[in-house]
């Protein structure tokens, strides 16, 4: 009986201080300013959606929950289609100093983003694309790449090099053997990159601030302007702050799958 | 029509792997490769399929120089050892693969791909994935995909090794007629010399590299041309005795006089190498044989295998029936001088069985 109770009572305990934080955070939300200050509850006494409602009728959040979904999706797709070719030729081929070139790309994740804001701030003012959504992306491809590669050339390493011969001999050209036999064989890796590469960038906030000002300003950065004359708006920030964690949440449950199989077959 | 290989070469940094190979292998004809693991089979295979480029030499494929021609140009068709299939398409997407790249209709597609898979009893399998098979139906729908393509060239890369004995005996069986019917140049690497013996057609040994002897099958193992094709083509190992002729007699590494019977009665004086196989030596004896002490019997079925140390070497002897000699028990073992095979200290062939 005991062996049996023990683990579960253990996990339990384990995932209640997971959620605390969560768990608080959502109770904030649904709590009123007064509510929150008059002091501590453990569950909303008068719950009310009042501030999510405020959110979603604010253009300015809803434009900059949009701005920040965009950026991350186009760096998503930017860091997984570029680091596709990248992992597969580090796997398969040997060529002058690939070892070291390898090494190299995660030099690039052992400096703190901070270290590059300014490089970024001043090449992206003079191109013309400070204040896009394509002035975050592309700066966080600046770890989420190597790391994509990184992740991805374990999984193409899963796949036998006789099955690129195998195509080679029914005489697949490489492109059609890349897109309709490869890929399909390593999307478990892809899913489990992609999610990766949507987590890292829609977390990071430095970059993401020092590269935007008002147009593409991301959710974050309006959720640190929202003081107002009358002090800090508790309950607002909890909401948005719940916001934030949706878009995480719904993608980890799109890729649950891949993530499993990723975690067991490849490099993560 | 052949496949001919003129003075392959194949360097791998400061390593010959593939040293100076010249072969002609014939349409319509079972091409043997045996040879021990990483004697070089592979990779005169993967030469052959242009996976790789040698480093110098020429393929002429039915007179065609085509040593620079990537594979996607070429007519090849290859079966690995370990069951190479896609894993993501059905047994029929598999083997409709080369047929599918080749652009060819439809009803021509599942017309070759129904008839491949006849051959190769695959018909209920079609719509499984390659993992819901078995080894052995993994394999076959390998085979099927080299099948179905008509291919000029086929290579099997030892395609039964990785599969269980029944179902050797049983594909090995179906093969050749199967192949012999596509008329493709068929070359088949295999380790075991009684594989090659039942497969038939022409064999070529290969040793660290090199084709050691090339010609028919039987021919070879009835007369190897040196000691390396002997060695090759011998399952269990060749016995091997080192000895000096002087006058009438042989005298052996360890000192020991025998008459010089048999085979050795016309050799001139010098040193050789004699090579003789497990049948042609007999357990036990009136005195005059080599004494020894046995090491371990290996049984199969109706014969054994017992290895006898003679103090110059392991020798390996046939023994009729299930005997179960004790490791540690003196035996003595007879040579037949007729039918060694006598090499000289270069390793080629003196003298064969008479």
């Amino acid at each position: 009986m005991r062996s049996v109770l023990a683990p579960r009572i253990s996990l339990v305990i384990y995932l209640c201080m997971l959620m605390l934080p969560v768990y608080w955070l959502i109770n904030l939300s649904l709590r009123t300013n007064t509510d929150i200050m008059a002091g501590m509850a453990l569950w909303p006494h008068h719950p009310t959606l009042d501030k999510y409602r405020a959110i979603f009728a604010d253009p300015t959040w809803v434009h900059a929950f949009g701005v920040s979904l965009s950026y991350v999706a186009i760096n998503t797709v930017i860091s997984v289609t570029v680091a596709l070719p990248a992992a597969y030729a580090f796997n398969r081929y040997r060529f002058v100093g690939d070892k070291h070139l390898f090494f190299w790309l995660f030099t690039n994740l052992m400096a703190p983003s901070a270290v590059f804001a300014l490089p970024f701030f001043n090449l992206f003012y003079a191109v013309g694309l400070f204040d896009t959504v394509w002035a975050v992306a592309l700066a966080h491809c600046l770890f989420n790449v190597p790391l994509a590669v990184w992740i991805l050339e374990g999984f193409v390493g899963g796949v036998p090099r006789e099955i690129d011969e195998t195509a080679a001999i029914d005489g697949y050209s490489f492109p059609r053997f890349f897109i309709r036999l490869f890929l399909p064989l390593i999307a478990n890796g892809i899913g489990v990159t992609a999610f990766f590469c949507f987590m890292f960038s829609w977390v990071e906030q430095l970059l993401a601030t020092t590269l935007t000002s008002s147009n593409a300003l991301p959710f974050a950065a309006v959720m640190t302007r929202s003081y107002s004359a009358s002090g800090m708006d508790w309950s607002l920030l909890a909401a948005a702050g719940v916001l934030t964690m949706v878009p995480g949440a719904v993608v980890i449950w799109f890729v649950r799958n891949h993530i499993a199989k990723g975690f067991a077959l490849g490099r993560v | 029509m052949s496949l001919v290989l003129e003075n392959i070469v194949l360097k791998s940094g400061a390593d010959i792997v593939i040293d100076t190979v010249s072969l002609t292998l014939r349409r319509g004809v079972m091409n043997v490769l045996l040879g021990p693991t990483l004697a070089g089979k592979t990779t005169l295979m993967r030469l052959m399929a242009g996976l790789d480029r040698p480093s110098a030499g020429r393929l002429l494929l039915d007179d065609k120089d085509v040593t620079g021609i990537p594979v996607r140009k070429r007519s090849v068709a290859m079966v690995y050892q370990q069951f190479v299939n896609y894993p993501n398409l059905t047994v029929f997407e598999n083997i409709a693969s080369p047929l599918r790249v080749a652009r060819l209709p439809a009803a021509e597609v599942e017309s070759r791909v129904r008839h491949a898979a006849a051959l190769l009893r695959l018909e209920p399998l079609l719509q499984r994935m390659p993992a819901e098979l078995s080894g052995g139906q993994q394999q076959r729908t390998a085979i099927a995909r080299a099948l179905v393509k008509r291919a000029d060239l086929v290579l099997l890369d030892e395609p039964l090794a990785n599969l269980d004995y029944k179902l050797r005996e049983e594909l090995r069986e179906q093969l050749p007629p199967i192949f012999a019917e596509s008329n493709a140049i068929l070359v088949y690497a295999t380790t075991e010399p009684t594989e090659a013996l039942l497969l038939g057609g022409e064999t070529a040994t290969v040793w660290q590299g090199r084709v050691t002897q090339h010609g028919p099958t039987s021919e070879i193992y009835r007369s190897p041309l040196n000691i390396a094709a002997a060695r090759v083509f011998s399952d269990p190992p060749l016995n091997e005795l080192a000895v000096e002729k002087r006058g009438g007699a042989v005298i052996t590494a360890a000192g020991r006089q025998l008459p010089a019977a048999g085979v050795l009665a016309g050799l001139p004086d010098g040193h050789y190498r004699l090579g003789f196989r497990c049948d042609d030596v007999t357990l036990g004896g009136d005195g005059t044989g080599f004494p020894g002490t046995v090491s371990v019997t290996e049984l199969s079925g109706s014969e054994s295998f017992v290895h006898v140390d003679v103090g110059t070497g392991i020798w390996v002897c046939l023994v009729r029936g299930v005997h179960d000699w004790q490791p540690g028990a003196p035996a003595e073992v007879s040579v037949d001088m007729h039918r060694v095979f006598v090499f000289d200290i270069a390793g080629n062939l003196v003298t064969g069985r008479s």
